[in-house]
Parts: C-alpha cells; sequence; structure tokens
C-alpha cells in the first residue's frame, strides 16, 4: 500500500487496523513517514507506542523486524553475527580436502555464514519496500548502543568489516519507543522526530474500548473508561494505562459483568494497577465514590 | 658547543620541572622526551621551540593555556634561572604591579617561585625535600580530620583541591557487556576464528572475552537547608568533581523542595557551576522538609532515575522541619527502588550521637548503609565504599536500635 499523503489520510491508515490516533501522534508519524527519519515516541507503559508500529506495518503491507531493546545488547546481537560452527566446520573441511588459504579466507566471511540481526535485516532490500522497523524501550539499553544506533538511523548503513558496507536502498520505516526510564540523548533524539504519547481522553479511550473489546456492552465500556479516567486523577504511583483498561474489561467480560459494581472492581483491581499501596489505597471506599461519580457524570 | 648545548637540556629540564609544579604531570620521562624532540627538530625559532616542547610536554587541551604563559615566562629570558642561582634572590617573573591575576597565571607564578629556589648542593636540597614533605603531611594530616565546618577559607580551598584526589582512582562495575582479555571465562567465537584463519585452521588459539566495566550509576539528595549549609557547599564542590568525570550522576538538591540540578552539575568550570545551580535553588539554608521532598522525588524522578538499580546517596542531617510525618513510607519507597540507599550524616562525627529525632527513626530502618561525612577522611572512606559491590539487601542496624 501507498504512504499516506494527508494527517487524515494517516489517521484512516491507522483506523482501519483499529488504532485511534490523535492528531499530534499521526502528524508526527505522516512527518517521519514523509522524510525518511524515525519517529521517537516516548510515554508511559501502556498507552500504544509499540502497537502503532505493528499496525503500520500490518496496514501498509511491509514487514514488522523488531529490535527488543535490553541491557547489554550489543551489535552482535542487534546487527549481525557470524556462524562460529558452521564456520569450524569449513576450516575442517578445507583442512581435509587441502584447500589453499585464500580461497578460505574469501569463503568463511562470505554471505552464507552470516547471521543476520534485525538491524542488518532492516537494511536489505524487500520487494514490498522498505520494512517497518521498531526499536522497542531504547531506555532499557545502555549508552554504547545508542551511540552506535546514531550512524545507522541517520545513514541507513552498517558497515561489516569482512564484506563491505550494507547500505539500504531506502530507509526503513523506523520507530523508536522509550517508557522513560532514563533519558535518552539529545544526539539521538535530534535525528528522530519526536512525539509523546499521553493517556487518551474519554472520548478516545471510548473509541479504544469499543474498537478492540468489541463484545463489550455499551453501558460496560462506559463504565469502565469513566472510572479509568476517574482514577488517573488520583494520587497513584503507577497509573493505568490504555493496555491495563482493556485487560480489566476483558476481565469484566470474562466475569459475565455488565455493569461495574463496588465488590467487582475491588476483586478486580489487580488488572488496573500494579503495586500494592496504590491497590490499598484505592480498593474500599476510594473506589466505591469514584463509581459514584462515574454513575453521576453518566447521569 | 656542548657548554652552550648543556644550557639548553638544563633549561628543558627546568622547564619540565616548571610544569610539574604548575600541575602538568611531566615526568622525567617526557623531559627526556622534549630534550630529544628540541634537538631532532632544531631550535632555529622561537617558535620551533614552542611546538617541539608543547608536542612533548602537552598531552590535554586544557593544559595548553598554563603551557603557554609558562613559556612565555619562562623562556623570555632563558638566562634567568643561571642568575637566580648566582644570587639566590629570584626575580620575580610576574610584576606586582597587576593586583587581580587570573587563576592560571597564578598557579605559573607559585610555580617559579617553588621551582626557582632550587639552585642548592644535591645533598642539601635533598633534606630540605624531606622536610618539606613531612610537613605537608602532618598538615595534611590535620586537614583530613577537619571538620568541614570549622575550616578557613584557605583549609576549604585545599580540602576542595585535596578532593580532586579522591575522584580519579572511582572503582568500576561489571556491565553485561564484552571486550576481549586473555584471562576471561568466556570464549570469545570472532576472534578465535579470525586467529585459526591466520594459520589456515591449524591451530586454534582460544580467545577470551570478559565482562566490561563501567562507572557505576549514583544519584545523589543533597540536603541544603540551614543546618546543613557548610557540608552542602563542600559536598557540592565534591559532587562537580564527580560529575565531570563521570556521566551517569544525578543530582537532587532539597530543603523545602526538590530542584535537579543535574544539567547544571555538567557545567565545566566549577564557579559557573555552582552559580547556576544557585540559580535554579530557590530553598538555600531554609528550613526542611524531607518526607515532602522524598515523595516529589519517588513520584516524579525514581522511575527515571532509578533505572539502573544505582546507589543513592541521600545526605542529610535528618532534622526534619515536619518531625519525620510521612517520612517512613516515602524512604522505604525509595530503598526498594534503588540499588542500595546510604546514607551521609554530618551529625555522626559526634561519639555519642543517638538516632533520637524522629525524622532519623524514620528513615534509619530503610538504609543500606549509614556513614557520617563531614571530613576529607569520610569522603574518601565514602569513595571506598561505592566502589564495593552493593550488598544484597543487608539493611543496616544501628546498634541499640535492633532490639
Amino acid at each position: 500500500m501507498e504512504l499516506p499523503k494527508t494527517v487524515e489520510a494517516t489517521l484512516d491508515l491507522l483506523a482501519a487496523k483499529n488504532y485511534v490516533a490523535d492528531r499530534s501522534l499521526a502528524t508526527a508519524l505522516l512527518l517521519s513517514l514523509k522524510l525518511g527519519r524515525p519517529l521517537f515516541l516516548e510515554g508511559e507503559p501502556g498507552t500504544g507506542k509499540t502497537e502503532i508500529a505493528k499496525v503500520l506495518a500490518a496496514s501498509l503491507g511491509r514487514k514488522l523486524i523488531r529490535l527488543q531493546c535490553y541491557e547489554g545488547l550489543d551489535a552482535a546481537a542487534a546487527v549481525y553475527e557470524w556462524n562460529y560452527p558452521r564456520q569450524m566446520m569449513e576450516i575442517r573441511l578445507a583442512e581435509a580436502g587441502g584447500d589453499s588459504k585464500t580461497t578460505l579466507e574469501s569463503e568463511i566471511f562470505s554471505e552464507r555464514f552470516l547471521i543476520r540481526r534485525p538491524l542488518l535485516e532492516a537494511l536489505a532490500p524487500d520487494p514490498a519496500g522498505p520494512p517497518v522497523l521498531l526499536i522497542d524501550e531504547l531506555d532499557r539499553a545502555d549508552e554504547p548502543f545508542e551511540a552506535y544506533l546514531l550512524e545507522v538511523l541517520s545513514d541507513w548503513q552498517v558497515t561489516i568489516p569482512e564484506l563491505g558496507t550494507v547500505k539500504a536502498p531506502a530507509p526503513p520505516l523506523t520507530i523508536v519507543t522509550s517508557n522513560r526510564t532514563r533519558e535518552i540523548h539529545d544526539a539521538l533524539k535530534r535525528r528522530c522526530f519526536y512525539a509523546w504519547v499521553d493517556f487518551p481522553d474519554a472520548a478516545r479511550e471510548l473509541q479504544i474500548v469499543r474498537s478492540k473489546c468489541p463484545g463489550v456492552g455499551e453501558k460496560l465500556s462506559r463504565q469502565v473508561v469513566g472510572f479509568v479516567q476517574k482514577l488517573r486523577g488520583e494520587e497513584l504511583f503507577k497509573q493505568p494505562g490504555v493496555a491495563e483498561t482493556l485487560d480489566w474489561t476483558n476481565a469484566l467480560v470474562a466475569l459475565d459483568r455488565i455493569a461495574l459494581d463496588p465488590a467487582t472492581i475491588d476483586d478486580t483491581l489487580g488488572a488496573l494497577l500494579k503495586y500494592q499501596d496504590d491497590i490499598a489505597r484505592i480498593r474500599g471506599t476510594t473506589a466505591m465514590k469514584l463509581l459514584q461519580s462515574v454513575e453521576e457524570t453518566a447521569a | 658547543m656542548s657548554d652552550g648545548e648543556g644550557t639548553l637540556v638544563e633549561n628543558i629540564v627546568r622547564f619540565a620541572r616548571l610544569l610539574r609544579a604548575a600541575g602538568i604531570p611531566v615526568g622525567p620521562g617526557r623531559a627526556i622526551e622534549a630534550v630529544r624532540a628540541v634537538g631532532a627538530a632544531g631550535v632555529a625559532s622561537k617558535s620551533d621551540l614552542y611546538w617541539s616542547l608543547h608536542a612533548t610536554l602537552v598531552n590535554r587541551r586544557d593544559q595548553r593555556e598554563v603551557f603557554d604563559q609558562a613559556f612565555r615566562m619562562f623562556w623570555r629570558d632563558p638566562k634567568l634561572l643561571e642568575r637566580a642561582m648566582s644570587t639566590l634572590l629570584p626575580p620575580s617573573p610576574v610584576g606586582d604591579d597587576k593586583g587581580e591575576v587570573e587563576e592560571p597565571l597564578r598557579r605559573v607564578a607559585e610555580a617559579f617561585n617553588t621551582v626557582d629556589r632550587a639552585p642548592r648542593p644535591v645533598e642539601q636540597q635533598e633534606d630540605e625535600e624531606r622536610f618539606d614533605a613531612a610537613m605537608t603531611f602532618s598538615e595534611r594530616e590535620l586537614l583530613q580530620k577537619k571538620d568541614f565546618e570549622q575550616m578557613s577559607a584557605d583549609e576549604i580551598a585545599r580540602a576542595q583541591h585535596a578532593m580532586a584526589r579522591l575522584v580519579s582512582p572511582f572503582p568500576m562495575r561489571r556491565t553485561r557487556r564484552h571486550r576481549p582479555d586473555k584471562r576471561g571465562r568466556r570464549l570469545d567465537h570472532r576472534a578465535t576464528i579470525r586467529a585459526m584463519l591466520r594459520s589456515g585452521g591449524d591451530m586454534a588459539t582460544l580467545a577470551f572475552k570478559a565482562p566490561r566495566v563501567e562507572e557505576p550509576p549514583l544519584v545523589v539528595l543533597l540536603d541544603i537547608s540551614g543546618s546543613m549549609e557548610r557540608y552542602a557547599r563542600m559536598l557540592l564542590h565534591f559532587l562537580h568533581l564527580l560529575a565531570t568525570d563521570r556521566a551517569r550522576l544525578q543530582v537532587f538538591l532539597f530543603g523545602t523542595r526538590l530542584t535537579n540540578v543535574t544539567r547544571a552539575m555538567r557545567q565545566k568550570d566549577v564557579d559557573k557551576a555552582l552559580s547556576r545551580i544557585a540559580e535554579l535553588v530557590e530553598d538555600w539554608s531554609g528550613g526542611t522538609r524531607i518526607g515532602a521532598c522524598l515523595r516529589e522525588f519517588n513520584w516524579r524522578w525514581s522511575r527515571r532515575s532509578l533505572a539502573r538499580s544505582p546507589t543513592v546517596l541521600l545526605v542529610t542531617d535528618g532534622l526534619d522541619r515536619e518531625a519525620g510525618d510521612g517520612l517512613a513510607v516515602e524512604a522505604e519507597r525509595l530503598a526498594k527502588s534503588c540499588g542500595r540507599l546510604v546514607w551521609l550524616n554530618p551529625l555522626l562525627r559526634y561519639d555519642r550521637f543517638e538516632p533520637k529525632s524522629l525524622g532519623i527513626r524514620a528513615i534509619l530502618p530503610f538504609v543500606d548503609e549509614f556513614r557520617p561525612v563531614h571530613n576529607l577522611d569520610s569522603l574518601e572512606a565514602l569513595v571506598e565504599a561505592l566502589g564495593e559491590a552493593p550488598r544484597i539487601r543487608g539493611r543496616y542496624v544501628w546498634r541499640g536500635m535492633a532490639a
């Protein structure tokens, strides 16, 4: 599929796969697609940052290549690695067959023995068009890796000493996400378009619940969204994200509930809140008060 | 000819000593190199001499200024030292006409005054140096033990200088990345294969790798309320030295409110950094609301600052205006989210210190370590302690409070 040309087209593209985006996010995405620069998404966990890449790949019909970052991630795990056991075998065979050293040298570091990891994979030409490259939770990787990315993300090339430079024919559609457990260096942010993914407002969250949990009744979905929105106004150590709202909705459906009541909320609060302190604070009277005010606004 | 050359060599060596006295680390090896370099390049012009010496005696950009000034003063009159020798009265190389001399100049001038008084027979000189060393040693000893609060301005300056010595050999911690290491435990496949190729597969020399090391991340929460003022200033200076030395340091100041001064700390020049911090902070020397400030940190910053389970230094005397209200909850949360919580408390300098105040009693059950911080000795101990591997959840127990 063609890349979108306008903000509306971008919104439609995402909506086609049930992703309800707000305008600022769609604009940033459009710019990054048009200008071939990575999109840097930052925000609370569970606000749908990773989802964007998946939706983008699915609706454009591109391959999704995901690089999950973690501490200790290095070039061997992110870019390429040589297949050592096979190389070793090749050397042994050459030894037995009496091949010359020069042919061995040229053979052993050829494409045949190269194991492509996500970044190198993303630079390879693809008949369907450049793939979607998702660099997920970059804040978990350490600084040396971030510095390595600088070259890849601005020049779209990787140098393999034994083979030469691999350059992408067209830049992959790159989405970088961060949960902000640490600040990403300015140098990297500068090479990207930046968008802060916030919690959605009530109307958008309701839309999301409707499109993602089609089996839920109208009353319950309104109550759920109303309750979560109110809950985010409370002093919580970790506010529930959209992912938690959806989890909760599905949990309620699984329990055959069609409306919220205080007892159900107390029992299922664990789907929304992930800190014991938070649960203890909300459970009981606070939850009841929140539910009351949700019903008042609905009435 | 040999006579003239001898003077030049001697002058170069003297010049090297001058630089050393001015704070540029020039060892005898480099002085010899400088002599060789000047010999090789010839001394057709002064600028040739300048750049030959520069190439051999300077190895960092920030040494350039000191070198430049020392060079101009020293080689303006290369006979300076010989004359000084004959009269035993060294002419002052910098005029006293200017009342205020800029900082590096002062360093150079001081160096001039110490080095120039060198013309003594060898044995006598050694005696003098030994004596001198003893003096500085005992002086330093005194300085080490002296409470920051009781230091004179001059002593503070010297203490700050001494702190610099503490910073550089900062211990490291292991990461999950690797580097080649002959004595490493894990096989480095990539290097092994390359080595095998070199011999066409005849011999397999195994290459090994070991974990890379890095500076451990550090988060500092520093109390700047009235009762902590003197210590806070000293510690800020110390932290600035750390900040220029390491990338992963975050500094928060608190009194009645919390301020993140990490960016200001990165400013290389200490005076500029401190004045920028002073602009940022609105509650110098006021009261303390430890509970509220810790809460602010926990809610706004902890997930961003404590991701790699850093060591957290909580620097406060624990004298809380709000009498420890809500402090225990926040201290517990802080302790749970970081790798190690070290409490530095200047009150610990008193032998008969007892954790009586409510604020102190609230925090104490959650800290891993409780250390004094009031003089250079305690800072030194701190630096040492920071390098050790964090203890695993071995909470500190105050003697007498365990029961």
